[in-house]
Order: C-alpha cells, then structure tokens, then sequence
C-alpha cells in the first residue's frame, strides 16, 4: 500500500499534463477528459486520505533525490488530505452544474481553453494544499492567481472584464506583498522549506532584532493572502468577480480559490513560522479584528445589495470574516473552527451560486431581486436547492452552516478571556440576525406570490439535480457528523505541526 | 461623502450598472449605453438631492481616500525601510543560514553534472518549482488566447465594416526592404545564437527561458520582415500547439519520472555525463530544450494573437466568409495606413 505516498505527486503531475493536454483537443472531448480524470484524482486523494487516517502518520515526501533542505518536498496528513477531497468534490460539482451555462457563456472555440484553465488550477489547489515548501506555494499561486482571472474573463462581457482588471490588479498586488514577505523570510532564515524554516525562526525569535523581522515579513505574507482572499477591506472586488463570472467560475473562485490561499496561510503559520511563535504575534488579533468587521460589512453590504449574485458575493466576504477571526481566536479549537469553516462555507456557497443563473433563467435572465419574485415557483429545483444553501448559511442546525458557527463559539469561549468571548458572540449574533435578514427576505422574494408561476423548467436535468444533490449531502453530512470532521481536523492538526 | 463610502465598500460602480444586465451587454451598441447610462445618472440625481451636494461629497471622499491612500504608502515604505536596516549584511549571514546555498555551490557540478549551478538549481535540486513556473507560462499563454483570439463574442458588429478594408494579405505587414535585407542577414544568426544558448546551458550563462526567448524573438523578426503568409507554412497552428503539448508534456513525464524514483529509492538510470561536455546534466539539456522550445511557441504566440487575433494561421472563428473581421483589426488598419 505504500503506491499511496506517491499519488499526491501523480495529481499534481497529472492535474499539469491534462491542462497541456486540453490545448490540442475540442469542447466535448476536453470536458468529458476533464471529468473523468478529475473524477481519478477524487479517487487519489480519497486513497491518501484513507491511508493518512488509517496509519496515522504524516508523510514527507521527497520530489526528487534531494532531501529536506536542498530540494522540494510534499507532505500529507489529514488535514491535507481532508482539503484536497473537499475541493476536488466541490470542484466537480461546479464543473458538472454549471456545464450548460459554460456551452452557453463562453465561445465554441475557446471551451477547451476553458478546461485547460480549470484543469491547471486544480493542479494548482492540488499543489498548494500538498506542498512542503513556501515557494513552491508562491509558484503555484501563481497559477491559481492566472487562472482565476482566465475562467473570469472568458464570458467576454464587458462587465467581467472590469471585474478581472480590477481582480487581476489586487491579486498582483497580493502575489508581490506575499513574496516580499517570503523573501525577507528567506533571506533571515535560508530556508524555504517549511520544517527548517520553522526551526530557524525559533532560534531568531531570541533576539529582539531578528524577532522583529520575523514579525514584520509574517504581517506583510498575510496582508498579501488577506487581499487574495479578500478579508475586510479588501473585499471590495468581489459581488463583480463572483456575480458576473460564468456559475461554475463564480462558484469556484468563492468557494475554493479564496479558501485555498487561506490554507496556505494558515499552512505557512503552522508549520513555516510555528504555531506558537505565531500565537504571540499581534497580527492575530487584527486578523480577528478585521474578520469581525468583514462579518459586520459585508452583511450590511449584502443587505444593501440589489442584485443576489452580489448580495451571495458580500455573504462570501462575511464568511471569509469568520475564518480569519477562528485563526485569530487562536487554540486548537480555533484553527479547528476556521478549517471546518473552510470545508462548510465551500459546500454551501457553490451551491448557492449555482443555483442563482436558474432562478434568473426563469425569470428573463435577471439576476435583481424585483425580478425574482417568485422564481422558485417557476424553477423548484433550483428553488429547492437555494433554500438549502440559503438555510445554511444563515446556520439553521442540521445543516454545515450552524455547525461552524457553533465551533466559533465554542473557540471562543476556550480562550478564557471575558471580554474577547463577550465581543466574539456579540458578533456572531448580529451576523446571525443579519444574515438571516437577507436571506430569508430572499427566500420570501423568491417564494413569493407572482402572476407568472408556471413551471418553466421543461426539463429536470440530471447533470443538475446529481451534483447539487452532492453538495446538499455534503452540507448534511458536515452538519450533522461534525463531531467526527472535527476529530478528524484535530486529528490533522495534531499531525501538521 | 456617505454614498461614496457604501459605494466604495459595495464596489459597486454605478455608471455600468445598466450595462451589466447579463443577456445584452456585449451586443448592444455602445451609444445606447452611453444614452442609457445617462438617463440613469439623470434619474439618479432627482432622487438623491441636487448634483453640486453629490459632487461635495463625493469630492471630499476622493480627498479622505487618497490621503488615507498616501499616508497608509509613506508608513509602509517606512516600515519596509525599517526591516531592511536589519538585515544580515552581504557577507556576514549567519553561516546556518547559507547551508543551503553553499551546497549549491560546492557541490552542485557533483550532484548535477552542470557547470552552470543556476541550472543545476533550477532543473535539478529545485525542478518542483520550474515545473510549476513553465505552466504559468503556458497558462499566461491560454488567458491571452482567451482575451485576444477572434471569436464570435469578441468580434462585434461595429467592426464589421473591416470587413471591406481586409482582403487575405491583410495581416501581412508591409514588406519594407530595410527589413527584410536586415533580416535576411540578422535571422540565421539569432536563431543560430539560440540555438546556442539552448543547448549551453548546463555549462554556462543560458537555458531554455533565454534561449526560448531568443528563438521566439528570430521568429518574430521573420514574421515582420517576411509577413505571416510565409511564417504559417512553417509555423502552423497545428504545429505550435503540437510542440507546446509535447515539450510540456515531455517535461512534465520526464520531472515526474525522477521525483517518482528519487522519492521511492530507486535507480533512474540517467547519465549525469561529463562535467562541461555538451550530452552532460542528466535531464537538464533534454528540460532546456523543451522549455526553450515552448518559450519560443509562447513569445510567438503572443506576437501573433496580439496583431492578428489568432496563433499560426486562421481561427476557427474567423474562417471562411468572416475572415479579417474582428477587434484586432482596429489596430491593423492604422498600421497599414
């Protein structure tokens, strides 16, 4: 059983080759090439997860002859494994889902391009999630970083050109403070592996000088994948990348690529600059901060919005806001809250964007809420499937949103310190009353009475039922087993340092 | 100033809000939105008060905003100036901290065959990392494919009137003589000189990124001097993309082959060879040709789809009937001009 150590190599390696591959072929091979082989590497990544959980035992992984210092590593535990088959099923969900609106939105001949793109970020997330090394993270952001602006930008409507400038300058933006960080890293320590990094930062953090670099580089890495990610208030790119990009492409930049840098980030804090040098650094108290203010804008821009493509975008921001304040609570229980959050926010979030294109399809291709009124009525599926997602996120029990939510909680109220837990929950109420606010008012706008409530959906395509089936399974599993994902990401964590 | 902080917050930008709507946009004209976008403006400012108190407010935004901007950019550059005063001189690092760089050094020609230690370090000790890197080069290659290759959603119809100004030869440049004479001399020794670079190195200053770059160049100058009528009987769409598919490919088995065998114990049975010799390196002379190769496939790429909308011969799109109509063509026709 010892093949399995290879396989996260074999999905990097094969996830690079498809991408190459999809150049030379045409839209219906290349997206049937696609799912099959992005369907292989599930089938990899499950393996690694089975074989992580049942030797309990993290992996080092030497790429190459050369060991820890000199050259490139991968590395897989839980944690790791867990992430890649989340986003792997996310990513195939939104690719499925969103098939008919891909043939729709994008031009016959560049369909392939388009798969070579999706292809090329999955080897991305796949590369990221796997790696042991921060400028192999640096190199495959940069992919993640490309291609993104690549699947947003292929609708070819002036709107989604805007967004990806706009998308592309901020991310660049990111990309540079993040390598600027890694580079004062490297040059203090002479390591871009993370174990070796790891260990040199902690002789430095000895000497007030030194310590001060550390802290500095660390502020300036994070501040970059805060604005790749987009915390408050760098969120502000977000309702037009998320809301005009084609469903698949909304759906995966919101639910994995943002996600993706935040693993990174938390990847590097874990296990680049050690969790309890990292614990003693004030930034973690901006990024709880900061998180609570996205929570409480973006839900107050969501509020506003007037569009539920946006309106879902400003709840990403808002969600994005609990993670970091889970990573900024601190404890094991708090990073736990931010991965499990990760997993629930990507389940939730894809479903919600997938389904907002049906529910404008039925009622003339809009996506303002005043033309909604009643388009559940006229596409119950897609209805159906938006209550799920919408339930979800305001954190109604059963269902993944509340069992995040509950993991905050309960994080904060494990750091002992009063007025944080007292702020904490304060926040979490309000967001829960706000998020509750817009979505159920979307829920009775698209519930609602409306002269035109015939069944408009002709048909009840299977290639859209079977994956937001998936994803509604996912989002209850994660809710109502929470307590065994939650074992499992402890278990994770407790191999990851 | 309020509305132009929940603006700003929303990242909403209201003067394309009506150009936004997803099933018209990108055919309908532009003086209709223009037309469009000021009514909206229009009814805009009835409702929200008289347009001087807007234009007050939103001037003092603009004024809190770029101070904030400038003051945020002057801390930031303090800070940064700041770290740097502390850090280790040139020469004075702690010698834990050069461990990596000095086995490089000492014992790269050893260890990897090439005299040239930045090809040993890249293509060797850190191969993970130039894998990663030459597919951003090709996924930079598929977003400019995406943005600038003639389609049917790219080619509006206000552009349709190029349609009379293009015949067939119309993305031939002018064939100017100081070019061709100039290229006709200087062509066979650029590409011989990248051919060079190429296949050099392992033992000197050189590789695939610059030698592809060199070769990529060459054939942009044929394509200037000579018009891409004559560049597509050799260089044909089929055949760029073949090449790029098989270099990567290449690239991607072979790496993948050794990671495999490096990682699992295993005997890889690549020749390091002798130190200097031309066959030396192991894999890196076979990696520096497929990366040179699919720079070179890339720098053209670029040059093509950005004069003419398309790589290495005629599009699917802009085939047939439709040929030499497009966005792109805007550009051509001052050129030619």
């Amino acid at each position: 059983m010892d093949i399995i150590r290879n396989f996260p190599l074999f999905t990097i390696i094969l996830s690079l080759f498809s991408g190459v591959l999809c150049l030379v072929l045409d839209a219906k091979a290349a997206r049937r090439y696609t799912l099959g082989y992005e369907g292989v590497i599930l089938c990899l990544c499950g393996a690694v997860f089975w074989y992580a959980v049942r030797t309990g035992r993290a992996v080092t992984y030497v790429c190459g002859e050369f060991p820890a210092p000199w050259g490139n590593e991968l590395r897989f535990g839980v944690l790791e494994a867990m992430m890649a088959c989340g986003f792997i099923a996310v990513l195939i969900c939104c690719v499925v889902a969103g098939g008919r609106y891909i043939l729709q939105d994008i031009d016959e001949s560049k369909i392939n391009l388009y798969y070579a793109l999706i292809n090329l970020l999955t080897a991305a997330l796949m590369a990221i999630v796997w790696t042991n090394d921060v400028f192999t993270g640096y190199v495959f952001l940069e992919i993640l970083t490309l291609t993104s602006c690549g699947i947003l930008i292929v609708r070819e409507i002036g709107r989604t050109t805007l967004a990806a400038v706009r998308y592309m300058i901020l991310n660049l933006m990111g990309s540079g403070l993040f390598l600027l960080g890694l580079v004062l890293l490297y040059d203090v320590t002479g390591n871009l592996l993370m174990v070796p990094m790891q260990e040199e930062i902690a002789q430095l953090m000895a000497q007030p000088h030194t310590a001060m670099v550390v802290t500095m580089a660390t502020g300036i890495l994070t501040m970059g994948l805060a604005i790749k990610s987009g915390l408050f208030p760098f969120h502000y790119w977000m309702p037009d990348a998320y809301g005009w990009a084609t469903p698949t492409s909304g759906a995966i930049m919101s639910s994995l690529v943002s996600k993706c840098y935040i693993f990174l980030l938390f990847k590097i804090y874990y296990r680049a600059i050690g969790i309890e040098v990292f614990a003693r650094m004030p930034i973690r108290y901006l990024l709880l901060a900061l998180g609570m203010c996205g929570i409480i804008f973006g839900s107050v821009s969501a509020l506003r919005a007037e569009n539920i493509n946006h309106m879902a975008a400003f709840s990403s921001a808002a969600q994005i806001g609990y993670i970091y304040m889970g990573l900024g609570l601190g404890g094991e229980s708090g990073y736990a809250a931010a991965m499990f959050h990760i997993l629930a926010h990507a389940v939730t979030k894809s479903l919600i964007f997938l389904t907002t294109p049906r529910l404008a399809e039925a009622s003339g291709n809009s996506l303002r809420f005043r033309a909604l009124q009643g388009s559940a009525l006229r596409d119950r599926g897609a209805g159906m499937f938006f209550t799920v997602g919408a339930l979800s996120m305001i954190g109604i029990p059963v269902f993944a949103g509340f069992s995040s939510k509950l993991l905050v909680a309960m994080a904060a109220a494990d750091t002992g310190k009063g007025a944080l837990m007292l702020s904490v929950i304060l926040v979490l109420a309000v967001s829960a009353v706000l998020n509750a606010q817009y979505f159920i008012r979307t829920l009775i706008r698209i519930f609602g009475d409306s002269e035109d409530t015939a069944d408009k959906t002709a048909y009840f395509r299977e290639d859209f039922i079977l994956p937001m089936a998936a994803l509604t399974g996912m989002n209850l599993a994660l809710g109502l087993f929470s307590w065994l994902f939650t074992d499992l990401i402890r278990m994770g964590l407790g191999m990851f340092g | 100033m309020k509305e132009k902080f929940w603006r700003w917050l929303d990242g909403s930008r209201e003067y394309l809000e009506d150009a936004s709507d997803m099933d018209e946009t990108p055919y309908r004209e532009r003086e209709e939105v223009k037309t469009q976008i000021r009514e909206r403006n229009d009814s805009l400012d009835k409702r929200r008060g008289t347009r001087a108190v807007i234009r007050a407010e939103e001037k003092g935004f603009r004024l809190l905003y770029s101070w904030v901007a400038v003051i945020s950019a002057i801390f930031l550059i303090g800070v940064l100036l700041y770290v740097v005063s502390y850090l280790p001189r040139y020469g004075q690092e702690n010698p834990q901290t050069t461990l990596v760089a000095r086995r490089y050094l000492e014992d790269g020609v050893r260890e990897t065959g090439a005299i040239n230690a930045v090809a040993g370090m890249i293509l060797d000790y850190r191969a993970f990392d130039t894998l990663g890197e030459s597919h951003v080069l090709f996924t930079a290659l598929v977003c400019v494919m995406i943005l600038l290759e003639k389609d049917r959603k790219n080619m509006r119809r206000g552009y349709e009137d190029y349609y009379r100004i293009t015949g067939e030869g119309f993305y031939t440049p002018n064939r100017d003589g100081i070019m061709q004479a100039a290229g006709f001399v200087l062509l066979p020794s650029i590409l011989l000189f990248g051919i060079y670079i190429l296949l050099n190195g392992q033992n000197g200053p050189g590789g695939g990124f610059s030698g592809g770059t060199v070769l990529g160049s060459g054939l942009i100058i044929f394509t200037m001097a000579f018009g891409f009528d004559t560049v597509d009987r050799i260089a044909s769409r089929r055949l760029l993309k073949g090449v790029t598919v098989v270099a990567l490919g290449f690239y991607s088995f072979a790496k993948g082959y050794v990671f495999f065998t490096g990682a699992n114990g295993l005997e890889s049975h690549i020749p390091k060879g002798t130190p200097g010799a031309i066959l030396s390196g192991g894999l890196i002379l076979p990696l520096d040709i497929a990366v040179g190769l699919v720079v070179a496939c890339t720098m053209f790429g670029f040059y093509s789809l950005f004069r003419r909308g398309s790589i290495g011969g005629k599009g699917k799109a802009c085939s047939g009937k439709k040929a030499g109509t497009g966005a792109g063509t805007k550009a051509e026709g001052k050129d030619n001009a």
